[in-house]
């Protein structure tokens, strides 16, 4: 899940998707952000390889995970 | 619809940072530091205020701040500080932080907590306030008190307690210095006991009202050893409840600092009157002329103005930076630092080792200052 006061929205300005959080700012991919959007509910990282494989092709769990991995360490998610 | 694997080899993963070129062609703004007000309840002798504070009636008035907060977000800002002084002395703070957040950014508010009682601090919150940025100024009653000079701590426990009811995240912010480096561990442990999210140990940086109080406020050389095995330690120890980030003084550093990512680079910050500075600290470059919003739109004063540009990219470099190959990295130090230290705004940030003037920080760090008293911040009342 996104970390307590981490927000995903979309910029305008820069026609990009930020996360916005109390140390910055970030400009994620568009592979990152198809993921950050599934991290609102308690979804696991293969329901959400799952849900991605019904919008996307060549959809790996390990790639995923990886994502997933980043972004926590960056304290933007965090594992409940 | 492009294969997942594609896109994923095509695209960067984070977005870089603006970069430092010699070709002048400067990128939206991320960020704005907005300083609503000089006036506050504290008069810490680290203050990063100027000397010089802006009074009341020079403030800017409601509508003013409405519009550059409209102009900023038009702009590309998507994080908003609200910081002073204390924000909280405006009265106009939750009209400020509905408007932020309805433009689309992140709102902080930097306070030193007093002031806030549990009406104001919900209302900000369903106002959609982000995040809490709380200053701390020592472990003990004793030494809080002294350095804010004003029964200030109790305040700042009870606003941390009502910052977690409400559900927000909460940073603690503590500057250190030689009066209260000797209670670290303890000041870990308070930011542990109000719940922080976040603590960030700063050693005192030497502008404004620190600049003057430099000789008093100077960690000794035995407090500095002491204090990296106790943050290191409890760095492990929290690790997953609180963030611990621990900022040592750049004047211990062999390196500058890569200050504001560059100058006119990322951020802004608003003083109270509506000056625009391109560093917080930017008003100590009394060579810089400044602009102000009330004349002119903040995106002129961002592409266009002199001070912004003034040291934007490269070209304003003298060497060693010139020809250095880390200048696409600390753009050079900071430009306050060197205007301060050497008397020239394009000098290499005298911390560097590199630079020729080097010899003034290690001057300043071998000298013994005694114990000289604090000069506190003064109040606003006897501003201009």
């Amino acid at each position: 899940m996104l970390r307590r006061g981490v927000r995903l929205s979309y910029d305008k300005t820069r026609g990009a998707h930020v996360l916005l959080f109390p140390e910055g700012v970030l400009v994620p991919n568009s592979t990152a952000v198809a993921v950050l959007e599934l991290c609102i509910g308690k979804l696991t990282v293969a329901e959400i390889a799952l849900a991605l494989r019904e919008r996307y092709d060549g959809v790996r769990e390990q790639d995923v995970a990886d994502i997933v991995n980043r972004l926590a360490d960056r304290r933007v998610l965090e594992f409940r | 619809m492009r294969g997942w694997e594609r896109r994923h080899a095509a695209q960067r993963w984070w977005g870089e940072g603006p970069r430092a070129g010699s070709v002048m062609s400067a990128e939206p703004p991320l960020g704005m530091l907005a300083e609503l007000t000089h006036r506050c309840p504290l008069h810490c002798p680290y203050c990063s205020n100027p000397l010089e504070l802006i009074a009341k009636h020079n403030e800017l008035t409601t509508a003013e701040w409405l519009s550059v907060l409209t102009q900023a977000r038009e702009l590309g800002v998507l994080q908003v500080h609200l910081s002073g002084g204390e924000p909280l002395a405006r009265h106009d703070l939750p009209e400020l932080v509905s408007h932020a957040n309805g433009l689309g950014c992140y709102v902080n508010l930097v306070t030193s907590g007093l002031g806030l009682t549990e009406s104001r601090m919900t209302d900000l919150a369903e106002r959609g306030l982000a995040h809490v940025q709380l200053s701390v100024q020592g472990a003990s009653q004793q030494t809080a008190n002294l350095i804010a000079g004003t029964r200030a701590h109790e305040h700042k426990i009870a606003a941390a307690e009502l910052v977690r009811a409400a559900g927000l995240p909460l940073s603690v912010n503590v500057v250190l210095h030689r009066a209260n480096h000797d209670e670290l561990a303890d000041i870990i442990a308070l930011a542990e006991r109000m719940g922080a999210d976040r603590l960030e140990l700063a050693n005192t940086q030497y502008y404004g009202w620190a600049l003057r109080n430099r000789d008093a406020l100077m960690p000794t050389r035995e407090q500095l050893d002491a204090a990296e095995p106790i943050v290191r330690a409890a760095t492990e120890r929290v690790r997953g409840h609180m963030e611990i980030v621990y900022v040592i003084n750049d004047y211990h550093e062999a390196y500058p600092k890569p200050c504001m990512h560059g100058w006119g680079a990322r951020q802004f910050t608003l003083a109270p009157n509506g000056d625009v500075l391109p560093c917080p600290a930017a008003t100590a470059i009394t060579t810089l002329e400044l602009d102000n919003v009330r004349d002119t739109p903040l995106a002129e004063i961002w592409y266009d103005s002199a001070s912004f540009n003034a040291f934007r990219g490269e070209d304003w470099m003298q060497e060693p930076c010139r020809s250095c190959e880390l200048r696409g990295k600390d753009f050079g130090g900071c430009r306050c630092q060197a205007f301060l230290l050497t008397g020239d705004a394009a000098a290499t940030d005298p911390v560097c080792g590199k630079s020729p003037q080097r010899q003034l920080v290690d001057d300043i760090l071998a000298a013994d200052g005694g114990e000289p008293a604090f000069a506190m911040r003064g109040p606003v009342e006897r501003a201009r």
